[in-house]
């Protein structure tokens, strides 16, 4: 498998690190929500884990160190897109 | 019909034509009282004792594919129990316990061998923390002991004991009722016993839907087979647990990735144990019919192809090469992988779930097939009954909203 890092171009999968879902999104902390702690349950733990089209977290670790969405079919591992996390506005 | 060395001579005489099918192939009837999605062991297990240990006889057990398919026919076959923590030791020495007599139970021969598993340690560090956890573990009951390097290289001869490896061996903590089993025998054995119970065990019949009720209870699933209706249904999917249980709705705290295995040409008797090192990660033993089998890791991201990074087994190569140089030049012969369900915790879940009468047992991750008869039984149990059985109790769903963790990430050598 091989990645195509926006900044450095097709570089192998041992330069970069695999970090998760990037669709999850941190609950807002609000002391007065009764259902804080499943919210964050959910954030921590839960995941749709898709036979499919996946958005994931990449870091390109050793390269350029940059944080990367890709989608990738995980079945097929075909990566449809890749983009620079900060560039979605992610904060990873 | 009973296998013996009676029925085995009777059959010899009549040239093996008089064998009758192992189980039938029934078509689905329209209601059962439990049906368990995914013919697995684990499944086909938990049908089994339904019937024979906890009086429902009216159960179906669902495949998308062919029994004992998945990750029952794909594992390195390891038995074990020494886990770290109380409740992960109970849960796996009553699956050894079971494990002792299954092939007289199940009139089945599983070839379960305890041939001693022995787990490496390579720095001074790996050393006080293996004997650190083999005193955790004969607190709880479960047999352990340390051997010296020298111990060592009498229990398995083949081993390298050079000091100049990167990661010489400096002892090992040795489980003697740990070893292998055969694991095609363990789904067959199960399904055969089951069947002869009652138990109709129905192959590609593909899960599209779990119905439910009024108030959310399920009342069946909708197949590839058409609709079936259930009292109760138990999830054992493995891999794809989160797509089952997403059909009623359920996200679940899982994970998929491919863990591979491979296999070296047969050869005659040489390894005559089962070695794990964690730190260098390894997994060896021997198959009867001569062929090493090693286990190598999960891919680092997820994914349902059964086949893993190439890379993978290059790494696991690597360390067997080291600690056995003799098998350098063996051929390999043929190397898989299996989708395996991985949990935060790395401890399986086995219970309720928040939908009434749904069950599930996943999350065994890498290491389920040593759990297989434990699983099985705890998990009928908790079917039949609707409440925890006791050595399921601390693996529910619910520990990921209490805290309650069991944190088994050391307890295998696969690289989490």
């Amino acid at each position: 498998m091989r990645i195509k890092c926006p900044h450095c171009g097709e570089r192998s999968l041992d330069e970069f690190s695999y970090y998760g879902d990037a669709t999850l999104r941190r609950p807002e902390v609000n002391d007065q929500d009764a259902n804080l702690l499943a919210k964050f349950t959910d954030y921590v733990y839960l995941r749709d884990n898709p036979a499919g089209q996946h958005q994931e977290l990449w870091q390109h670790q050793f390269g350029c160190r940059a944080w990367l969405v890709v989608t990738r079919d995980t079945n097929s591992h075909l990566m449809t897109e890749v983009t620079a996390a900060a560039q979605k506005g992610e904060a990873a | 019909m009973k296998y013996s060395w009676k029925t085995l001579l009777q059959q010899g005489l009549n040239g093996h034509k008089g064998w009758p099918a192992q189980w039938r192939s029934p078509e689905p009837q329209p209601q059962y009282d439990v049906i368990i999605i995914g013919a697995g062991g684990h499944g086909l297990g938990t049908a089994y004792y339904l019937a024979r240990k906890y009086g429902v006889t009216r159960v179906a057990v669902l495949e998308r594919g062919w029994l004992g398919g998945g990750n029952t026919g794909r594992n390195t076959t390891i038995i074990r129990s020494n886990y770290l923590f109380e409740e992960s030791g109970k849960l796996y020495n009553h699956a050894v316990n079971l494990w002792d007599t299954l092939a007289q139970e199940l009139n089945y021969n599983v070839m379960y061998s305890p041939r001693g598993v022995m787990m490496l340690t390579h720095t001074i560090h790996d050393k006080q923390v293996a004997q650190r956890h083999l005193h955790a573990n004969r607190l709880g009951g479960i047999d352990s002991e340390w051997l010296t390097p020298d111990q060592v290289k009498e229990f398995c001869p083949p081993i390298n004991l050079r000091p100049d490896l990167r990661y010489p061996v400096l002892g090992a903590t040795l489980q003697r009722r740990g070893g292998t089993a055969r694991h095609d025998a363990v789904a067959w054995g199960y399904a055969r016993a089951a069947d002869a119970l009652g138990v109709d065990i129905i192959q590609n019949c593909e899960v599209t839907a779990i119905l439910r009720g009024q108030g959310g209870a399920v009342t069946g699933v909708e197949t590839s087979r058409g609709p079936i209706k259930a009292k109760k249904i138990g999830v054992v999917a493995a891999g794809h647990t989160s797509h089952v249980m997403a059909m009623a709705g359920v996200r679940m705290p899982l994970e998929s990735f491919p863990l591979q295995a491979l296999v070296s040409e047969p050869v005659k008797p040489i390894f005559p144990c089962v070695v794990m090192s964690n730190t260098i990660h390894a997994y060896i033993s021997q198959s009867d019919k001569g062929e090493l089998v090693i286990g190598a890791g999960t891919d680092q991201y997820g994914s349902y192809s059964q086949t893993g990074g190439l890379h993978i087994n290059q790494h696991t190569l690597e360390a067997i090469c080291e600690l056995f140089p003799q098998f350098r030049r063996m051929k390999m012969m043929r190397n898989w992988g299996g989708i395996v369900d991985v949990t935060v915790d790395r401890s399986p879940i086995i219970g309720k779930t928040p939908v009434a009468n749904l069950f599930v047992n996943c999350g065994w991750g890498t290491g389920g097939f040593k759990a297989t008869p434990g699983s099985a039984d705890v998990f009928a149990a908790t079917i039949a009954k609707g409440e925890l059985h006791p050595i399921a109790a601390p693996f529910s769903l619910d520990r990921f909203r209490t805290g309650r963790l069991i944190d088994e990430g050391a307890a295998a050598a696969v690289a989490h």
